[in-house]
C-alpha cells in the first residue's frame, strides 16, 4: 500500500467524522445508563456501563412532573464527569444549539439531541457538523435517521417511548428502521431516486445504504428498556447497543439490574445466560401501558 | 503455519466487527471469543477497542479472565488496540478502583491520557517502519514507560508519546487501525502469528 494516499497529512486534527463516528463504534455491545447523581454514575460504572447519560431527571420523572425540560446544570454534569472514568453524555433540547455549545465547552463526550427534553425549535435540528463533540439523535424510521445523519449525527438510537418501561415502541422503531433498510436493498438503481423522495432523505445516503445494507453510523436502541430480556431482544432485532433510562434507577435493586442488563447485552443470543441474570432482580420499574398514554404525552413524535 | 491462522476477537464489548474484517483482509480467519471453549480454539487473539472497565467486569463475571491470562502467559500472540492495549498492560494509571488487566506487556499505560472525546484526533505516524499511516485516537491511552524487553513501534506527533509497542508475541496500539481500512497493523500481526 502506498504511504502517499491523499488523506495523509502531517497535522493532528480533532472532530473529524471518523473520530466522531469511531467513538460510537467503541460503545458497541455496551449499555449506556441514565444517571442523575455522581453516586448513580459510580454504580453504573461498577456494573460495567460503557458510558453514562448525565441528566437532572430521568424520563419517568420528567413525565410525572411535567413542565419544560432543559439541559442539566453544568455543575451537576461536572460532578458526574469527575466521578467516573467512562464517557459522559448529556442531553440538549432539539434545535437548541447553544445548549450544545455549553455541553461541548464543559467537555461532555457525546451530546444527545433528545426528544426527552422540550424541543427548542420546531423547524430545525442542530447543525451538528459545526461541533467538535459528536451527537447521537433519535429516530423512529430510516428517513428520520438519515435526516439526522445528513445534519451531522455520528450515532443513531431508535427512539422508543422514554420513561414508560414499555419496550413496545422501541421494538416498533427498531423493526421499522431495519425493515426500511432491507426494502432499500431490494430496489434497483432507478428506484432509489423515488425512495429518497419518499424517505425525505439525501439521495447519496439512500444509495449508500442500499449498497451496504447498514447505516453509516452505529445504531443503538432506547426508550422503554427495563429488563435484561428487553435489552437482549433489541440486540437480536439488530441494535448494536442499548440505552437504559429510567429502567435501572427506578427499579428495586439498581446495581444488580444494571449488571444483569450489561451481561444480557453481551450474551444477547444465549437464553441460558439471560435466564440466569434475570433471577432475583427485585421489582422492575412500574410500566405505562401505551394505550393509556395520550398522543400529547408521547415523546417520540417530537423531532421529524 | 502455512494455512490461514484462526484469530479470535474478544467479543465481550467494543468494535469487534471492524477487527474481524481487518483480520480477514490481512489473510486470517476471524472468529469471535466470548467463552473459555472458544478461546481454546484460536491460534491468536485480538482485544478490540471499547471500554476496558466493561471488558474486565465481563471477563471476570464469565470466568474468562484467568483462561485469558493463562493463554497470554503461555505465549499466544495477542494484539490489543486502545482498551485492548490497557488490557495487555502489566500496570495502568487512571483505572477505576480494583481494575484488573490481563497483563503480559511490561509497561505502564495511562488511561484516557490524550483527554476526553473533544480531544480525540487523527494524525499520521510511522508504524514499525512501514510508512506513514493515518491513525485514529479516541479517548486514547498512551504508554507512560516501558521495560527493557519492550520494542517501541510508533510515536504520536503530539508530544512524541509512545503509542505502539511489541514484546515478543504481544502487540499493542493506542490507536484504531481497524477504523481506517489500512490493514498494515493487522498484516504485521498476522505475520507475527505465522512466525511464532
Amino acid at each position: 500500500m502506498s504511504s502517499s494516499t491523499p488523506e495523509v497529512t502531517d497535522t493532528a486534527v480533532t472532530g473529524t467524522a471518523r473520530v466522531k463516528r469511531g467513538m460510537a463504534e467503541m460503545l458497541k455491545g455496551g449499555v449506556i445508563m441514565d444517571v442523575v447523581t455522581p453516586e448513580q454514575a459510580k454504580i453504573a460504572e461498577d456494573a460495567g456501563a460503557v458510558a453514562v447519560m448525565a441528566l437532572e431527571r430521568v424520563p419517568a420523572d420528567i413525565r410525572a412532573e411535567g413542565g419544560v425540560s432543559r439541559m442539566s446544570d453544568p455543575d451537576m454534569i461536572d460532578g458526574i464527569i469527575a466521578a467516573v472514568s467512562i464517557p459522559v453524555m448529556a442531553k440538549a433540547r432539539i434545535g437548541h444549539f447553544v445548549e450544545a455549545q455549553v455541553l461541548q465547552a464543559i467537555g461532555v463526550d457525546y451530546v444527545d439531541e433528545s426528544e426527552v427534553l422540550t424541543p427548542a425549535d420546531e423547524a430545525n435540528h442542530i447543525d451538528k457538523w459545526a461541533f467538535t463533540v459528536p451527537f447521537v439523535c433519535g429516530a423512529t424510521n430510516l428517513g428520520e435517521a438519515l435526516r439526522r445523519i445528513a445534519e451531522g449525527a455520528a450515532m443513531i438510537r431508535s427512539k422508543g417511548e422514554a420513561g414508560t418501561g414499555n419496550v413496545v415502541e422501541a421494538t416498533r422503531h427498531m423493526r421499522q428502521i431495519r425493515g426500511d433498510i432491507k426494502r432499500l436493498a431490494a430496489l434497483d438503481e432507478a428506484e432509489l431516486y423515488a425512495a429518497a423522495k419518499e424517505l425525505r432523505a439525501p439521495y447519496e445516503l439512500v444509495a449508500e445504504i442500499a449498497k451496504t445494507g447498514k447505516l453509516p453510523v452505529v445504531l443503538f436502541t432506547a426508550g422503554g428498556i427495563a429488563t435484561p430480556a428487553d435489552a437482549a431482544m433489541m440486540m437480536q432485532l439488530g441494535a448494536e447497543g442499548v440505552f437504559v433510562g429510567s429502567g435501572i434507577f427506578k427499579s428495586g435493586d439498581p446495581a444488580k439490574r444494571a449488571a444483569a442488563i450489561v451481561k444480557a447485552t453481551t450474551f444477547y443470543d444465549d437464553p441460558d445466560v439471560i435466564a440466569k441474570v434475570s433471577r432475583g432482580l427485585g421489582e422492575a420499574m412500574v410500566g405505562i401501558n401505551l394505550a393509556t398514554l395520550p398522543e400529547s404525552e408521547r415523546l417520540a413524535t417530537r423531532g421529524w | 503455519m502455512t494455512s490461514a491462522p484462526t484469530i479470535g476477537v474478544l467479543a465481550l464489548q467494543g468494535d469487534v466487527r471492524e477487527h474481524a474484517r481487518s483480520l480477514e483482509a490481512a489473510g486470517a480467519r476471524a472468529v469471535t471469543v466470548r467463552r473459555p471453549a472458544e478461546l481454546e480454539a484460536v491460534d491468536a487473539l485480538v482485544v478490540p477497542g471499547g471500554e476496558s472497565t466493561t471488558m474486565w467486569k465481563l471477563a471476570e463475571a464469565f470466568e474468562l479472565l484467568e483462561p485469558l491470562r493463562l493463554r497470554v502467559k503461555s505465549g499466544m500472540p495477542t494484539y490489543g488496540s486502545c482498551a485492548g492495549m490497557i488490557m495487555l498492560a502489566d500496570r495502568i494509571e487512571g483505572g477505576i478502583e480494583g481494575q484488573q488487566t490481563l497483563g503480559g506487556l511490561d509497561m505502564v499505560v495511562r488511561r484516557n491520557a490524550f483527554g476526553r472525546q473533544v480531544d480525540s484526533f487523527e494524525a499520521s505516524l510511522d508504524f514499525a517502519g512501514r510508512g506513514l499511516m493515518r491513525a485514529v485516537f479516541i479517548r486514547a491511552p498512551w504508554v507512560e514507560s516501558v521495560g527493557a524487553d519492550v520494542e517501541v513501534l510508533g510515536l504520536a506527533e503530539p508530544g512524541d508519546r509512545i503509542v505502539a509497542v511489541r514484546q515478543g508475541p504481544l502487540l499493542a496500539t493506542s490507536f484504531h487501525p481497524e477504523l481506517t481500512g489500512d490493514t498494515r497493523v493487522h498484516s504485521y500481526f498476522v505475520e507475527m502469528v505465522r512466525e511464532l
